[in-house]
């Protein structure tokens, strides 16, 4: 069983937004890794990853809850990650992906219902790296850039951290050594 | 962007933005001094808070982005993506950027809050903290903040060449900076190749002989204040293995089950690295912790010209959680290395005489953004809050100041009722005092050039590393661009012509 991880990266200019690199990560059961890059598309730019966004892909139906509380109900595609579907649904969350997607920054920290969080692929350490420094993190917090769309996901509801504030800022600056 | 508008005849900003009513009639001329993360993030959030304001950004180097170009690391180019953001901010209609000049010596801070209606200081933190040790100026001895400045191309930096030609490099500090010059060093040279990293830093450092690199910490394994990320990273390095003392570990493992999640996982992370079996790994290069010491003295060579060596006092901690603090005891300890780091935090310097500044905390002192006894003017950032963080942090710090400008707006706190020429005025004062700005447009032909160079030794980028160089770029740029108008226009007359 393999577990995965997506890491895009290497972004090119194409239209507004990138056509950028995927890069999933395969932790396999004896504690090896198994890189693979792959094509990936956002926005307008012509598709050319195979396995996630077939001409056939299903359309889902996600519900974001906004910093103000405001509900927005977009229509995804399967195979996106869910910033993908912010950026393309222009949903204007300020800073919302600073580094796009590339688990650099905890920017995208999106906040799930228990019974979807339970549901989705594990969760790995380096996104758990980037978790860890989100304001308001959850028992059901996951980077949206990390959470591809999928089917089953129709009509699930996420909620956008009221601040996405750095977790340090409220630690304190005290602990610098 | 000037206004040639006449003044607004109304009292002010606030009733028109409310209603939506009528515009005002001049535009919120708002002036940004410092044109890195917090300079942006502020002018993207002005820019979207309301349609009547109009951003200027002065940056004090030629090209834009501050530590996003010349802070954060080469091999961390995912973190560089908030450049693109920054872009969109700079291209915006009613957004400008003019580099290259140096507020508070080309211009005053007075003379910039006559032109707009409000002035905001984002320009960061260039100083840096010195330990206060003697042997300190010693060759041998750099702040981490020069270190980062040359690999990173800061043109003030391009002559720094570092003495790598010693096997023990020490760095004091344990922050994501020290961790950064950490891996510079330690990197193999394949993987720095293929980074933005100046040609000179790479040409130093396939030359390196530095094996072993250590940072040292006040506090121990329970306080360290790198993140995780920058950990996991060292770990990973390839050909390189941990070097700690099982001895600053002691009592840990009692305290882990306590920890929040962030500080335990950091806290694993490090003790895994001492359970590592690294007998038969010849040839590795090594990296490690030295917690509960502080510098007491930069140890001069033999013959007084260089470092040698540092020595440290041995602290115990008291107090408990965050606010437990280092004391030294009579018991001290000597590293020999031939190359010393100090990387104990950047600090912010006074800009302008006119503008209030806390020493003590080295910030210009605020409420929410808003500088003490002085209307209409308002910070970001490090110069804010101190320089501390991510850039999540000074993203939001920027957005919190945005918000409290755009509430003075609504106020009437700031009086918008008189129009401001905004650059229209300042640019062609600089130019009366012989400094040429430099737009974002030219911003963007420096920025292919660089790429083009870059491209050609399989690098994202070469950077320009010197201001007259980069001026020189531009000006050529600017040659050409003038010789195809006037190519152009010549055209455009002779085609009237046959016409």
């Amino acid at each position: 069983m393999a577990q995965c991880l997506c890491l895009r990266s290497l972004l090119t200019p194409c239209g507004t937004r990138s056509l950028g690199m995927h890069l999933r990560i395969q932790s396999c059961l004896d504690g090896t890794k198994i890189y693979k890059w792959q094509h990936r598309q956002v926005g307008t730019c012509p598709t050319l990853c195979t396995d996630s966004k077939s001409p056939a892909a299903s359309k889902v139906t996600v519900h974001f809850i906004n910093q103000d509380g405001v509900r927005n109900s977009v229509t995804a595609t399967e195979g996106e990650s869910l910033l993908d579907v912010v950026v393309n649904k222009n949903l204007d969350i300020s800073g919302f992906g600073a580094c796009e997607g590339t688990l650099a920054c905890s920017t995208c920290h999106l906040i799930f219902e228990e019974d979807i969080h339970e549901r989705l692929d594990p969760v790995m350490d380096e996104e758990v790296d980037m978790l860890d420094l989100a304001y308001g993190l959850t028992k059901t917090s996951r980077l949206g850039c990390q959470i591809v769309v999928q089917p089953w996901m129709e009509g699930m509801t996420v909620h956008v951290p009221k601040g996405i504030k750095d977790q340090r800022e409220l630690a304190g600056s005290k602990k610098t050594q | 962007c000037g206004s040639g508008s006449p003044p607004a005849g109304r009292s002010g900003f606030s009733a028109g933005h409310r209603s939506f009513s009528s515009p005002p009639a001049s535009p919120t001329k708002v002036c940004v001094v410092g044109g890195g993360p917090a300079g942006f993030y502020t002018a993207q959030s002005l820019l979207k808070g309301s349609p009547h304001i109009q951003v200027d950004i002065y940056e004090r180097l030629p090209v834009p982005f501050g530590l996003v170009r010349f802070g954060v690391a080469p091999d961390h180019p995912e973190v560089k993506n908030v450049i693109n953001t920054f872009t969109q901010t700079a291209q915006h209609k009613r957004c400008h950027f003019l580099g290259n000049v140096h507020v508070g010596k080309d211009i005053t801070i007075q003379e910039l809050m006559q032109a707009y209606h409000a002035v905001v200081l984002s320009y960061g933190a260039e100083g840096n903290r010195t330990m206060g040790v003697s042997g300190e100026g010693l060759p041998g001895v750099y702040s981490a903040k020069d270190f980062v400045g040359w690999y990173n191309g800061l043109p003030c930096n391009k002559e720094l060449q570092p003495d790598l030609s010693h096997e023990t490099a020490v760095i004091l500090g344990q922050g994501n900076v020290a961790l950064d010059v950490a891996r510079i060093l330690l990197s193999p040279l394949d993987l720095l190749k293929k980074t933005d990293i100046t040609q000179n830093a790479l040409e130093t450092l396939a030359a390196s002989k530095v094996q072993r690199v250590l940072m040292v910490g006040r506090r121990g394994p329970l306080q360290v204040a790198c993140t995780i990320k920058e950990l996991r990273e060292m770990v990973n390095m390839p050909y390189t293995a941990p070097d700690m003392l099982p001895a600053d570990f002691q009592h840990v493992a009692q305290a882990l089950a306590d920890l929040p999640r962030p500080r335990k996982r950091l806290t694993e992370l490090i003790m895994k690295t001492l359970n590592e079996d690294h007998r038969g790994r010849q040839g590795v290069k090594r990296w490690g912790f030295r917690f509960f010491r502080s510098p007491l003295e930069v140890l001069p060579s033999a013959d007084g010209s260089r470092a040698s060596g540092i020595r440290l006092a041995v602290n115990k901690l008291e107090g408990v959680g965050d606010a437990v603090t280092a004391v030294p005891t009579s018991e001290v300890d000597e590293i020999a290395c031939g190359m010393i780091i100090s990387s104990i935090g950047y600090k912010s310097l006074p800009i302008d005489p006119a503008v209030p500044f806390d020493f003590k905390r080295a910030i210009v002192p605020n409420n929410m953004g808003r500088v003490e006894e002085t209307t209409g003017l308002y910070c970001s950032g490090w110069v804010k809050r101190g320089p501390t963080g991510v850039i999540a942090t000074t993203m939001n710090d920027s957005f919190d100041t945005a918000r409290t400008i755009l509430q003075d707006l609504e106020s009437g706190a700031i009086n918008v009722s008189v129009s401001r020429p905004g650059s229209s005025e300042v640019v062609p004062l600089l130019e009366k005092r012989g400094v040429r700005t430099v737009s974002f447009a030219d911003w963007e032909k420096i920025n292919a050039e660089e790429t083009k160079q870059g491209t050609a030794v399989g690098k994202p980028r070469e950077k320009l590393l010197d201001v007259r160089e980069i001026m020189f770029s531009y000006g050529l740029c600017c040659l050409i661009s003038q010789m195809t108008k006037i190519l152009q226009s010549q055209m455009t007359l002779s085609i009237h012509s046959v016409h």
